[in-house]
């Protein structure tokens, strides 16, 4: 990621420590994670230790200090879900993309994550691409869905 | 600056506004035990330790005394019956994640703590945040901070800062009660070694 960049978003927010939540957050939604060169720049300029930039950046769920892929996979794990077979649909993907929960492939085509609930337990086993909902999985299904990502 | 007077384990014990429970007994030559507490540090109220018993109109009320404000007659007990069996829990819960530390182990001793009372689940570390507390205010170095949380909390030193600054001061070294902190400094240094070949040798003065 661009350094200059990362300088006008901490210029929006008046280059305030308090805003470092902030800061973090929408670089994570610009570049979809915080290389170690934004964060030092991010702790020299609000003059916040490092150790906290790191603190908070990997308390939080929401920030990644890794790539991610260009496709983010969330499967759901949910109880209703996980009773109509979202282990297996879990399984065919681990399986295609050859990466467990948490994992990035080296293409950096899909990333993928198991989240608790989606909110359509009616759906399930639900399976989740870049904000799409996919619904009624099954594993032949999960095949055909990943295959139409590039 | 206004007095307070309160009562610790039966003894009149005078505090100036601004002390805690646990600097009031300290003045008053009461020991009360600490782990994450120093003189020098902000009270963390980490450990748990210093928990003590408070009691107010015939209720009592457990409250940890490295961040409490004494207060004007406040009645304290540091080793009623309750409190023993919380530190002793607190100690055998530690106990689990650093069962070698020697002063865990001679508080377990006074305290009657078994150290296989729970699975062990040897990380060593047990979050006192002392070496990460004293880094940042006293040092004001920041090299070692807290990562990640809850169960997979750990203290983490920012190799280009540990490198730099660590090795003419671990100061905290002494600091840690499980001796984590130097496995973790040993480990970032030899992590971390290409890094310091890259650096240009420092003129000596």
């Amino acid at each position: 990621m661009d350094l200059t960049r990362v300088d006008e978003i901490i210029a929006k927010h008046h280059g305030e420590a308090s805003s470092l939540i902030q800061i973090l957050l929408e670089i994570q939604s610009e570049n979809s994670w915080l290389p170690k060169e934004v964060m030092e720049r991010i702790s020299q300029e609000l003059q916040v230790p490092l150790t906290r930039v790191h603190h908070i950046s990997t308390f939080y769920k929401a920030f990644s200090l890794v790539p991610k892929g260009r496709h983010e996979v969330h499967i759901c794990m949910g109880t209703a879900c996980h009773v109509r077979g979202a282990t297996r649909v879990l399984d065919a993907v681990q399986d295609l993309t050859g990466i467990k929960p948490g994992e990035t492939d080296l293409e950096l085509k899909f990333s993928l994550e198991t989240v608790n609930c989606l909110g359509c337990c009616a759906l399930g086993p639900v399976l989740e691409i870049d904000g799409k909902t996919y619904g009624k999985m099954t594993p032949v299904e999960t095949k055909n869905v990943l295959q139409s990502y590039e | 600056m206004s007095e307070i007077r309160l009562t610790i384990d039966g003894r009149e014990v005078k505090a100036s506004d601004g002390m805690t429970l646990l600097e009031a007994a300290q003045a008053a030559g009461i020991h009360i035990p600490t782990i994450c507490h120093h003189e020098k540090l902000e009270p963390f109220g980490g450990c748990r330790l210093c928990i003590v018993e408070l009691e107010e109109k015939g209720w009592s009320r457990l409250v940890v005394s490295c961040v409490y404000p004494a207060e004007n007659n406040l009645v304290v007990h540091t080793r009623s019956a309750k409190v023993d069996r919380i530190r002793k829990t607190i100690l055998e819960l530690l106990l689990a994640h650093a069962p070698d530390a020697f002063d865990l182990q001679d508080l377990a001793k006074e305290y009657g703590a078994d150290k296989d009372r729970f699975e062990k689940e040897a990380s060593f570390c047990i979050h006192c945040g002392l070496c990460v507390r004293y880094c940042a205010e006293v040092k004001k170095k920041n090299a070692v901070g807290f990562i990640d949380r809850g169960i997979r909390k750990e203290i983490s030193f920012v190799p280009e800062i540990a490198l730099k600054e660590c090795w003419d001061c671990k100061e905290c070294f002494p600091l840690c009660p499980t001796e984590a902190l130097q496995a973790a400094y040993v480990l970032t240094r030899a992590l971390a070694g290409h890094l310091l070949e890259k650096e240009p040798a420092q003129p000596k003065a």
